[in-house]
């Protein structure tokens, strides 16, 4: 059961991943002037820009341990039906302490808390 | 005579390319890029948590330094490459309608490609100083 939904969730994280590098672009490009750093320091800043950079920060880690647990199945190991559930469980607890963990250095970080 | 083991053809065999003629490309840069994507993630994270809070001449002269720059070039290239690929099944897979999945299969490539090279711009300014 949720073997089935974590395989949906992958593909969904990759789709949200996919139109997160947008943000990455934008970061990348912004980040050569101060006004234009300053205008992406604003949106990061702003509720909905934490909604979304918190968003895709857990979407990309999910994915990530997602495709470990893909190449693990490629060298044909990790397909018992315990370890299948196993790993989905590995996969959506991690990534949220992850997630988690970084936001809280990144609070920090920023002193608003 | 025997009955044949298989439906395939010699020469389909032989050449081992498939339905979609592509043969086992899609499948291995697929697997390759997400094998690159693991440590490159993980070191663009590390190099964005250094980042954060600090001003843009910080961040502008970090992200230009060569082992940075470096780095995120390759995370840049290896992502955009792994999402086409990833859009793409995506695509094939949901739309099946032969006009509109080729539209959907251009755009795909051209929004990967817009936004790995505009990134590739953005890290190349700050090494430069352009």
């Amino acid at each position: 059961m949720l073997t089935m939904m974590m395989s949906i969730v992958h593909r969904i994280t990759g789709f949200g991943n996919y139109f997160g590098t947008l943000l990455v672009a934008w970061w990348l490009i912004a980040a050569a002037s101060p006004n234009a750093y300053g205008r992406f320091q604003w949106f990061a800043s702003s509720w909905i820009g934490r909604l979304i950079l918190f968003g895709y920060t857990w979407s990309v880690i999910h994915h990530m341990l997602g495709g470990i647990r893909h190449l693990i199945w490629d060298t044909g190991r990790g397909f018992g039906p315990k370890e299948r559930e196993w790993l989905a469980a590995a996969n959506l607890i991690a990534s949220i302490a992850i997630t988690l963990v970084l936001w809280i250095f990144i609070m920090l970080t920023m002193g608003v808390a | 005579m025997a009955a044949p083991l298989h439906m395939r053809t010699p020469l389909g065999r032989v050449l081992g390319r498939g339905a979609a003629k592509s043969g086992t490309e899609h499948f291995w840069h697929q697997r390759l890029t997400a094998v690159a994507n693991v440590p490159l993630t993980i070191a663009a994270i590390a190099i964005l948590i250094t980042l954060v809070g600090r001003n843009q001449a910080a961040v502008a002269q970090i992200l230009g330094s060569p082992t940075v720059a470096i780095i995120m070039l390759l995370f840049v290239v290896s992502i955009t490459i792994h999402m086409r690929l990833g859009m793409a099944v995506i695509i094939e897979d949901y739309v099946h309608d032969d006009s509109t999945k080729l539209t959907l299969l251009i755009a795909n490539t051209f929004f990967s490609i817009a936004v790995g090279l505009a990134s590739v711009y953005g890290i190349l300014k700050l090494s430069f100083g352009l």
